[in-house]
């Protein structure tokens, strides 16, 4: 008997942890308006979030386009299709790697940083000074770096995408030798705008939608001691990556 | 850090992100023509387009003068009709006896169309269409025939 309580009450536990998160993101998406006033917040947000995760995310971006012109080169080497390679590098990036990549990427740079930020202030209770002195910590805290997260990781997939595009470049033409005007110009005909990088761009939205959602949430709602902020910390990462991974597969199944 | 730097590096942030997005359109996916109103219309008729798609290229000596603009199926004649736009700087380039042939780029490439310049003084103009055409070979058919004249001879 005792199992099957311990059981519904882990369910109900779950169940109402997510209708919280739900009036969480309700009450940040109302508080948007009053954002566009206060537009320094969102830009100091954008810096923590946006600008900080430029170095790893331009990295990776020129290792992940390097590697899938390697490996696209083996593989299309076999049917003599290596002048195929531009468009192979190009799709995997725009419609999958870039969106994921940066994704996961950014909940571990960016998600982890804002919750162990916002964890702290509850924990040091600067977050109750703040409604003490009725400032509304929705408008001050929370809304300015989920909107920015939110905004920050579609700019970073894109720059992802276009940093390994020149990393396949690098790798394919450069060093493997194939034919620059073909890296080119089969790739301008095989890659849509609107099809295929619009569609990985709103893809990256998605994902930084919830990666935003999930950092500032479990940031506020964490329980406001040192383990509790490093427990919440880790569930940021632990969720978002798992949040990306599943609606990429979903968004991927629906969209193309 | 103040927050002039600050704004100032967001600043960068937002130029970055608008050469990586000038990147895709420009570099990647060739996003021209779209907006330019310049060029004009031809259409053609095909028995068989192959593997002809939307955008593919269209090319006269090799040269890309410009895209396949749409493809329909026509069920009053049972042929489809390819419709081409070429780039306005070809103006009045093409003859009214011009042959538009689809051809394969390379082995497994994808499918353009070929114009082939004839001798008439008049050029075809907007709207105009190309009566000279020849369909994409398809390669069942061609093996098809193969074996039909190997068998017949015997």
């Amino acid at each position: 008997m005792d199992r099957i309580a311990r059981f519904g009450r882990f369910w109900l536990n779950a169940l109402e942890r997510t209708g919280r998160a739900h009036l969480f993101l309700a009450r940040m998406l109302g508080a948007l308006p009053s954002l566009l006033v206060r537009f320094p917040l969102l830009v100091r947000q954008l810096y923590a979030t946006g600008v900080m995760t430029l170095s790893i995310v331009l990295v990776s971006g020129l290792f992940v386009g390097m590697v899938l012109a390697l490996q696209g080169f083996n593989l299309l080497e076999g049917f003599g299709a290596e002048s195929a390679l531009g468009q192979a590098v190009a799709l995997t990036l725009v419609r999958e790697l870039g969106p994921v990549v940066t994704g996961l990427l950014f909940a571990g740079r960016a998600g982890s940083a804002m919750t162990a930020e916002i964890g702290l202030m509850k924990a040091t209770e600067q977050l109750s000074g703040l409604e003490m002195m009725a400032v509304d910590p929705f408008r001050r805290v929370y809304a300015p770096r989920f909107f920015a997260g939110f905004l920050a990781l579609p700019m970073l997939a894109a720059m992802f995408s276009a940093v390994g595009v020149y990393g396949g470049y690098l790798v394919g033409v450069e060093v493997l030798g194939v034919d620059a005007g073909a890296y080119w110009a089969n790739m301008q005909s095989s890659v849509a705008f609107m099809e295929d990088v619009g569609k990985g761009l709103i893809k990256a939205c998605v994902f930084g939608f919830v990666v935003s959602w999930i950092a500032v949430f479990e940031g506020a709602d964490c329980i406001p001691t040192s383990e509790g902020v490093s427990s919440a910390t880790t569930r940021t990462v632990v969720y978002s990556s798992l949040a990306v991974l599943g609606l990429d597969f979903v968004l991927t199944a629906i969209m193309f | 850090m103040n927050s002039r730097a600050i704004e100032i590096l967001v600043g960068i942030f937002m130029l970055l992100f608008l050469a990586a997005m000038l990147v895709l359109a420009m570099r990647v996916s060739n996003l021209t023509g779209i907006g330019s109103g310049a060029g004009y219309s031809l259409v053609a008729h095909y028995d068989n387009i192959g593997g002809l798609k939307e955008g593919a290229p269209v090319a006269a000596s090799g040269v890309r003068v410009g895209q396949v603009e749409s493809i329909a199926y026509i069920p009053d004649d049972y042929s489809a009709r390819v419709s081409l736009r070429i780039d306005g700087e070809f103006e009045g380039a093409f003859p009214e006896d011009t042959t538009a042939s689809i051809y394969t780029a390379g082995l497994l490439g994808e499918q353009y169309v070929g114009l082939e310049a004839g001798a008439e003084d008049d050029a075809l103009a907007d709207g105009d269409e190309i009566t000279l055409t020849q369909s994409a070979i398809v390669l069942e058919r061609l093996i098809g025939q193969v074996l039909f004249s190997q068998s017949g001879s015997q």
